[in-house]
């Protein structure tokens, strides 16, 4: 609730349930609090309105410009004229892989447009989510694990963790890119002579390891940040009790921890939806590891319009997969826990 | 407590639709022929602005220099952008579309000139706007115009070198055939035979369409209409895919860019190598070069004589929207001077566009690849000349990349090629 104004003086009734400002109290308190609050919101306002010019307006302006059709080539002048309206025709050729046809109307998209790419894409970056946040929760929960001991150098071993996380994605990406080269270590420390990044696979594999290296320490520290919440005397009670070691981290920890995890999964899968980088460096998209961002990125070049009706589709999508996330797996980002925001259940 | 924010909420929401409204005429298509601004401001004078990617070996920053001890009244300031092609593009995009006055003289790369002609950013450099282009190297001066008008001047130019083992090989090949037969030597040698570029990206685009234009055909007819689904098309295309299958061109090829290649060729192991003409700085000074004495350089090789190169190298155009066009125009004049350009080659062994400096002793003593590099450029083909040329190069790029991966026959991937450049050029 952004629009809780602070700590206000009034001393809430404990029967609870009644609307502040409406309880029964000093005139005088009444039009303090009433100056306060547009006081606030005036306070408030250039943020909001440094909000809306650089994320409510570019979204809407991309909208606006997805419902419009791309510019095309006047044959006589041989210069671009203005597209006009294009109704949801911009929508209907990404879902569907039409593409313009020579005379008017589509044809399914031949391989080496754009358009013909968009279903493989999805199911790319899909597939690259949902491996790379399995691998990084499961690394990131050990790694977190060993952290939360104490331990010799322990601050030592946080600060380096983080070490891939800090590198920038660009720079890592070009890291792997020579490690995976065909004369580069990774071949000659497996013995192998494998084409990292000119084959489906291997390339599919490229990205998601070094993904996981790259991004691993971030799920470990949200998931140490939940770790250290735990109370060592529940622990202790649950010793004195008899429980096994497993029986403590599937009783104890992972319940305990589950909100952080919850938030540090969400966090991951939201960035993965939005993977450009590491396949764009590493593989250029070929062999099937175009992203859909990868897919916006090209399309911005071959047409404005057609490039914000895809961009909406991802937004959209994205906006789902945080929404199902938030409602149905219960990652509390939102809402604070306690009696303030006692949200849906 | 939420009525309170009314005020400022709505303040907001009124801009951000008002914003809107605006964005939607202006954002939602600002691509207009550019008839009106093509005329204004012709003859006025003043301070101007050249915009330009990174400038690596400090060619440009002298010249400006140079310039502006001279027009003290007309000064330029020189706008770096990065070094990366593709955010150069979409810098120079960003700001035309903007109609943005700051821009006045950009450095267009070879392939981005269709484009930007015919969204009617560039100024036609016709009538009182020419630029002299007598002495230029013919494909230069092609890949710099659009439908006859020429719309940048040619500044700099690069071709395609064969870069071969001159200890290996007695005489270069002059062509594909001859240098497939001598692949026995290679292969004597313990050594891979040819590489190019063949990694799925803009370098694929020129080493596809090098062996599609040697072989006797071409991407796009003269009415920049797709023609690929010709039989010269396909045996250029098939002599990359049967060189891959044979083993001529070694597998890891297909990860190639310029300096993967570079490296395996310095490293002794290739015995041909299709690059760029950096490579002979690097490939006869660097420390590791184990070819260092051994490096031969020739034309690419053709069907029956020099192959066709893909033309690379910049262009200096003049932005409609600029207030100082005859500046601009000066300055542009300036850059394609005889002294800027030897400039241009001994600092930053760019290749000039004048036939006659590729005969002058004095660079050719310095950059001993000229007399090859000529005759490189002269056969050279420019990439497709096509306003589409994004969605021209990812289907280029896309299928040949199958094709050479044995993924699909050459003849397919080229009647794949054709199909999607024919729906770019159908206009959604």
């Amino acid at each position: 609730m952004a629009t809780e104004l602070g700590p206000t003086p009034v001393k809430q009734p404990a029967s609870g349930g009644t609307d502040l400002h409406h309880a029964p109290k000093g005139v005088g308190e009444d039009n303090r609090i009433l100056s306060q609050g547009k006081w606030a919101s005036w306070l408030l306002a250039p943020t909001i309105i440094a909000l809306g010019i650089v994320i409510v307006y570019p979204i809407i302006s991309a909208i606006v410009m997805s419902f419009q059709k791309d510019a095309g080539l006047d044959p006589v002048t041989g210069l671009f004229t203005e597209g006009g309206p294009a109704g949801i025709q911009n929508y209907v050729n990404w879902l569907g892989q039409q593409c313009a046809a020579q005379g008017g109307g589509t044809v399914a998209c031949p391989p080496g447009t754009l358009g013909g790419q968009f279903w493989t894409a999805t199911g790319t970056t899909f597939l690259f989510t949902v491996v790379t946040v399995a691998f990084e929760t499961v690394l990131g929960f050990w790694m977190a694990m060993i952290m939360a001991r104490t331990f010799k150098g322990r601050g030592l071993v946080r600060a380096a963790v983080l070490v891939p996380w800090a590198i920038p994605t660009a720079v890592t990406a070009q890291l792997w890119l020579f490690m995976f080269d065909f004369n580069g270590i990774i071949n000659k420390l497996f013995n192998v002579s494998i084409l990292w990044t000119g084959s489906e696979w291997p390339a599919k594999w490229a990205v998601i390891i070094a993904d996981t290296w790259k991004t691993t320490p971030f799920m470990a520290l949200l998931i140490l940040a939940g770790l250290q919440m735990i109370p060592a005397e529940v622990y202790e009670a649950a010793k004195v009790d008899g429980a096994t070691a497993w029986q403590r981290f599937r009783l104890i920890t992972l319940p305990l921890v589950k909100p952080a995890l919850m938030v540090a999964i969400l966090f991951r899968t939201l960035d993965a939806l939005r993977m450009f980088d590491l396949p764009y460096i590493l593989t250029g998209g070929a062999n099937n590891t175009t992203t859909l961002s990868i897919l916006v990125i090209n399309q911005i070049r071959q047409g404005f319009n057609s490039a914000a009706a895809l961009s909406t589709i991802t937004f959209i999508i994205i906006f789902l997969v945080a929404f199902i996330f938030v409602r149905f797996l219960g990652a509390n980002v939102v809402e604070q826990s306690g009696a303030s925001g006692k949200g849906k259940k | 407590m939420k009525t309170r924010f009314l005020l400022p909420a709505a303040t907001a929401g009124i801009l951000a639709l008002s914003l809107t409204a605006c964005g939607g005429g202006g954002g939602g298509g600002g691509t207009t022929g550019g008839g009106s601004d093509a005329g204004a401001n012709l003859d006025s004078r003043g301070p101007i602005t050249y915009v330009q990617g990174k400038d690596n070996s400090n060619v440009v920053r002298p010249l400006i220099e140079k310039w502006n001890a001279a027009h003290p009244d007309e000064k330029v300031t020189f706008k770096e952008q990065t070094d990366q092609a593709d955010q150069q593009h979409d810098d120079l995009v960003q700001n035309f579309q903007a109609k943005n006055a700051d821009y006045d003289v950009a450095s267009v790369d070879v392939v981005w000139t269709a484009e930007f002609a015919a969204k009617g950013w560039l100024q036609p450099l016709k009538d009182n706007m020419a630029v002299d282009t007598k002495g230029m190297l013919e494909p230069t001066v092609e890949a710099g115009s659009y439908k006859g008008t020429l719309y940048a001047a040619p500044v700099s130019s690069d071709g395609g070198i064969l870069y071969y083992r001159k200890d290996l090989v007695p005489e270069a090949p002059k062509t594909w055939d001859e240098m497939m037969g001598m692949c026995s030597i290679a292969k004597q040698n313990n050594i891979a035979c040819y590489a190019g570029q063949f990694k799925q990206y803009e370098g694929l685009t020129v080493n596809a369409s090098e062996a599609i234009n040697s072989a006797g055909g071409s991407v796009l007819n003269s009415d920049g209409k797709p023609n690929l689904n010709t039989p010269e098309a396909e045996e250029g295309l098939n002599n990359l895919v049967e060189a891959f299958k044979n083993g001529n061109i070694p597998a890891e090829a297909i990860t190639y860019q310029e300096e993967e290649s570079r490296r395996a060729f310095q490293e002794g192991k290739l015995l041909f190598l299709r690059n760029w003409p950096y490579v002979y700085n690097l490939a006869t000074t660097e420390g590791s070069s184990q070819v260092k004495d051994k490096l031969g350089m020739a034309a690419l090789p053709g069907k029956s004589g020099p192959g066709a190169s893909s033309l690379g190298g910049h262009s200096a155009a003049i932005s409609v929207y600029s207030d100082h066009k005859a500046t601009a125009l000066d300055f542009v004049k300036f850059l394609v001077e005889e002294e800027q350009q030897k400039f241009f080659a001994t600092q930053g062994s760019l290749a000039p566009v004048f036939g006659a400096l590729y005969e002058d002793q004095e660079l050719v003593a310095k950059l001993p690849y000229l007399p090859v590099l000529k005759t490189s450029i002269e056969n050279a083909v420019p990439r497709p000349v096509t306003p589409f040329y994004p969605a021209v190069t990812q289907a280029i790029q896309e299928n040949a990349y199958a094709a050479l991966k044995g993924e699909k026959p050459a003849k397919d991937a080229l009647s794949d090629m054709q199909k999607s450049i024919e729906t770019a050029g159908a206009g959604s």
